[in-house]
């Protein structure tokens, strides 16, 4: 089943145009690695998605609805999280408050009793139960970006955006996070990851996705377009992304 | 037709001096995003402080003006460093209450020492014959000034060193910093340079109406009206939102009465913000 | 006792005020029951006020026009269509409820500075409108005819003192609704729009309707209090109605006792009331009181931004559960 489609997506500010004519068809239970250099337009896609920006042309149908031009609260209704490149923790509440605000305003509409318990398993999940009662904005940058992941979980999504959960991170933090990540695939949520972290992006994703200057230029497996020559040559203003992404793909 | 002429002619040379306490208002706005809610109060020390050297040392008022606006710049700076910049980046309530409870303690200690009676500036400049239109000679010598004002202002913020850094910091502050621009000198000037237009234009409305310390509320909301009609932050507009408020105060009494100013005034005011906060002439930086 | 301990910051919040309400009623001083009176509209305000000030985030510096509208209404309909005080009251709280609702609409669009503006602009519009409305007697006002009084209890003396519990009744109100707001869903939305909407918004909080309606929550009582304040003072007038003032002073008792919390408004309302009324009486002040005011207003804002219930929560984070 296709979760969600992304129909010829166009995305002008001013004078530049930041994205041009992106399609791509999600199937439930995917994960999807966006890569693409800086600047090249994926957190703008992510923005278009979930309905911070109204797309200039295309459409954005998802489980069949097309939610183009929705308000961001609808489209988190239907059921899609995301996260923030940019930790947004609504610094003056807890985390225990901040995941319950997830749960409660996310797909399944709870109360503040049913949705209390989601968080407490959702912070279980995530590993934050000694910060359960924490301020959130006296978490540290990794704990907010648990947090950032737990609070999207808990609105129980069909699709989840991740962008940049591991910027940032140390090598165990990034390991750990990974494991999330697929646990979360696990439980049937279908996600989208921006990533810079090669490695890992490469190893947890079923398919890539390239962006460049607004183009989507590759689409495939892992393999498939680390050894693509328009993305190797995408990379080549960075060559040590580009040494990366191809001693990665081996 | 000669009654509407002149009083579109009086409304437009009291539009020069309205505009110049809006620039000092919206030029802290611009600057660094208060809203200086002691706006007023400084407008009536400004007149207050015309009177006084007027009176008491029996100076003209015009170079009253000159030492009055000394004085306001100074005082803005000593606001500035007290009130204002240990809350500089605190959410707009630290601010607004901030320079609020600075209103407060002007019009408490003003109001203890001139009572709230009326005073005004005993001094004439007679008046001008231009046709079918009288000119209060003191009226047009403020617009004479509130222009020069303006244009020194243009020029300060335009073609010097502390009036660039001025602009950078409303810019972008961090970047400005980053550039090695003493920000907090700038914002503390910014601030300096608000309150002495505000308390130059109370000087100069001193010279042609009476006034009592709490005066300075009336002209502290025509500001927000005008600054928001200019362009919020951009002080050269802040000259023809004063212009136009100015001849719209002259045009609507000679088909309504005149109370009803005041309503249409901010009514104006809430479509505008609704519409297009960023002003008519839309915010130059 | 599982019950007492849920609701013990509720609790605490209303023995406050009956412990005040309490005061003139045993000593039985017409002079204690006017500074009571004082003391309390001030919480009932400033807990209205906290509902979209302290929850939602959004300064309204113009809230004393739900104050003068309401009040013009209702007295309207006692004065001129000789209503008895409990309709007019009602019709006070939905005139200052519709007001916001349809305001809210339009002027909630705005942040920070731009929003704060807006809501002066709109009292004054108000108040220049008032004064030119001939029905609602001008810039002159209205005034009730002294045997109005006679229906309620007897006499003028009888009147003040129903007033007086009326608004008792009707600051315990408010605060249970303060609470009910602080502890449901829809309070818990508003607090994520006051840290940050956007994300609140990507969280499927539903902002724009959440935030008239915490707008309309804090507007209906304003109004209703209007009515019960003018009617006891026997005459409206613009100046007074909506003095904006008065708006920031409840912007001031708010922040005084914490925003954003249950408690902090009742506190910071009674207290400012309360000091407020020591200068005034005090000889030494009594000249410069607004400056003395205007003093701790800047140390209040600059050193002790959380109020007095904030600072408290930070120290002792095991009383947070008690000073909600």
């Amino acid at each position: 089943m296709i979760i969600l489609q992304v129909e010829g997506v166009g995305k002008q500010f001013g004078g530049l145009q930041a994205l041009s004519n992106v399609t791509v068809d999600l199937p439930q239970g995917e994960i999807l690695g966006l890569i693409g250099p800086n600047g090249a337009g994926k957190t703008t896609l992510f923005n278009v998605i979930n309905g911070v920006y109204e797309p200039s042309d295309g459409r954005i149908i998802f489980n069949g609805k097309d939610i183009t031009g929705l308000k961001t609260y609808d489209v988190a209704r239907l059921g899609l999280a995301r996260t923030h490149q940019i930790v947004r923790p609504l610094n003056e509440l807890t985390v225990r408050e901040n995941v319950i605000v997830g749960a409660c305003f996310g797909r399944e509409d709870h109360g503040l009793a049913a949705a209390g318990a989601i968080a407490d398993e959702v912070i279980e999940f995530i590993g934050l139960s000694v910060r359960t009662d924490q301020l959130a904005g006296s978490l540290n940058i990794g704990q907010k970006k648990r947090l950032e992941m737990a609070r999207a979980l808990a609105a129980r999504p069909y699709l989840l955006l991740l962008d940049e959960v591991l910027a940032g991170l140390n090598p165990s933090e990034i390991a750990g996070m990974v494991e999330i990540v697929r646990k979360i695939r696990d439980r049937g949520i279908t996600i989208i990851m921006i990533e810079h972290v090669m490695h890992a992006v490469m190893n947890v994703s079923d398919r890539m996705f390239v962006l460049d200057y607004g183009q989507q230029i590759a689409i495939g497996t892992p393999e498939e377009v680390a050894n693509d020559p328009k993305v190797i040559e995408a990379y080549l203003g960075d060559p040590e992304l580009a040494e990366r992404l191809m001693s990665d793909a081996d | 037709m000669d009654f509407l002429s002149a009083s579109i002619v009086d409304g437009l040379l009291l539009g020069f001096v309205y505009g110049v306490a809006a620039m000092g208002l919206t030029l802290i706005w611009g600057v660094m995003n208060v809203i200086n809610l002691a706006h007023g109060p400084i407008i009536a020390l400004g007149m207050f402080g015309v009177y006084l050297i007027f009176t008491a040392l029996g100076l003209n008022p015009y170079i009253g003006i000159v030492l009055v606006a000394l004085l306001g710049l100074l005082l803005g700076v000593l606001i500035y460093y007290v009130a204002v910049h240990r809350v500089i980046n605190a959410p707009h309530l630290s601010t607004l209450l901030a320079t609020y409870s600075v209103n407060m303690m002007i019009i408490g200690v003003g109001t203890a020492v001139f009572s709230t009676s009326p005073r005004n500036v005993d001094f004439s400049l007679g008046s001008v014959e231009l046709g079918p239109i009288t000119l209060l000679g003191s009226r047009a010598v403020a617009a004479v000034a509130a222009v020069l004002v303006t244009g020194a202002l243009y020029i300060f913020l335009y073609r010097t060193r502390p009036g660039r850094y001025i602009r950078a910091v409303a810019n972008n502050r961090d970047a400005a910093e980053l550039m090695g621009v003493p920000s907090t000198r700038i914002l503390a000037l910014s601030f300096g340079l608000g309150t002495m237009l505000a308390a130059i234009a109370g000087g100069l409305i001193a010279t042609f109406f009476p006034f009592t310390i709490l005066a300075g509320g009336v002209y502290e909301l025509k500001s927000f009206v005008i600054s928001v009609l200019g362009g919020l932050g951009n002080p050269i507009g802040a000259l023809f939102g004063g212009l136009i408020l100015g001849v719209l105060e002259g045009i609507i009494p000679t088909f309504m009465p005149t109370t009803w100013v005041p309503v249409l005034e901010f009514v104006l005011f809430v479509l505008i913000l609704l519409v297009r906060p960023s002003g008519i002439f839309g915010a130059k930086k | 006792m599982n019950g007492l301990r849920k609701y013990s910051g509720l609790i605490l919040a209303i023995v406050v005020v009956l412990a005040l309400v309490a005061w003139p009623t045993i000593n039985g001083k017409d002079i204690t029951r006017e500074v009571v009176f004082t003391m309390i509209l001030s919480v009932a305000l400033a807990s209205s006020l906290n509902i979209l000030l302290g929850y939602t985030g959004y300064v309204s510096f113009g809230h004393v026009v739900f104050f003068g509208l309401g009040g013009y209404v209702g007295f309207y309909l006692m004065a001129v269509q000789n209503w008895s005080l409990w309709p007019a009251m009602l019709a006070g709280g939905v005139a200052s409820g519709t007001l916001a609702f349809f305001l809210g609409k339009a002027i909630l669009r705005l942040r920070g500075g731009y929003f704060a503006l807006a809501t002066i602009g709109v009292n004054e519009a108000v108040r220049a409108f008032i004064n030119n409305y001939k029905p609602f007697g001008g810039p002159v006002g209205l005034s009730l005819n002294f045997s109005v009084y006679q229906n309620y209890g007897g006499g003028a003396r009888e009147a003040l003192w129903l007033s007086f519990y009326m608004l008792a009744a009707l600051t315990i109100l408010v605060i249970i609704v303060s609470y009910a707001v602080r502890t449901s869903k829809f309070g818990l939305g508003l607090l994520a729009i006051r840290e940050d909407e956007d994300a609140a918004e990507i969280m499927g909080v539903r902002a724009p309707n959440a935030k008239t309606w915490a707008y309309v929550l804090s507007a209906i009582f304003p109004g209703i209090l209007g009515v019960l304040f003018f009617f006891k003072n026997g005459n409206i007038e613009p100046a007074p109605a909506f003095r904006l003032q008065l708006s920031i002073e409840m912007i001031v008792m708010v922040m005084l006792g914490g925003q954003g919390t249950v408690l902090g408004p009742i506190l910071g309302g009674a207290g400012y009331q309360r000091f407020r009324g020591f200068l005034l009486t005090n000889p030494l002040f009594k000249n410069i009181q607004l400056a003395v005011a205007g003093f701790l207003l800047l140390i209040i804002v600059l050193f002790i931004p959380a109020g007095i219930i904030g600072w408290v929560r930070n120290r002792f984070p095991k009383l947070r559960r008690v000073l909600q």
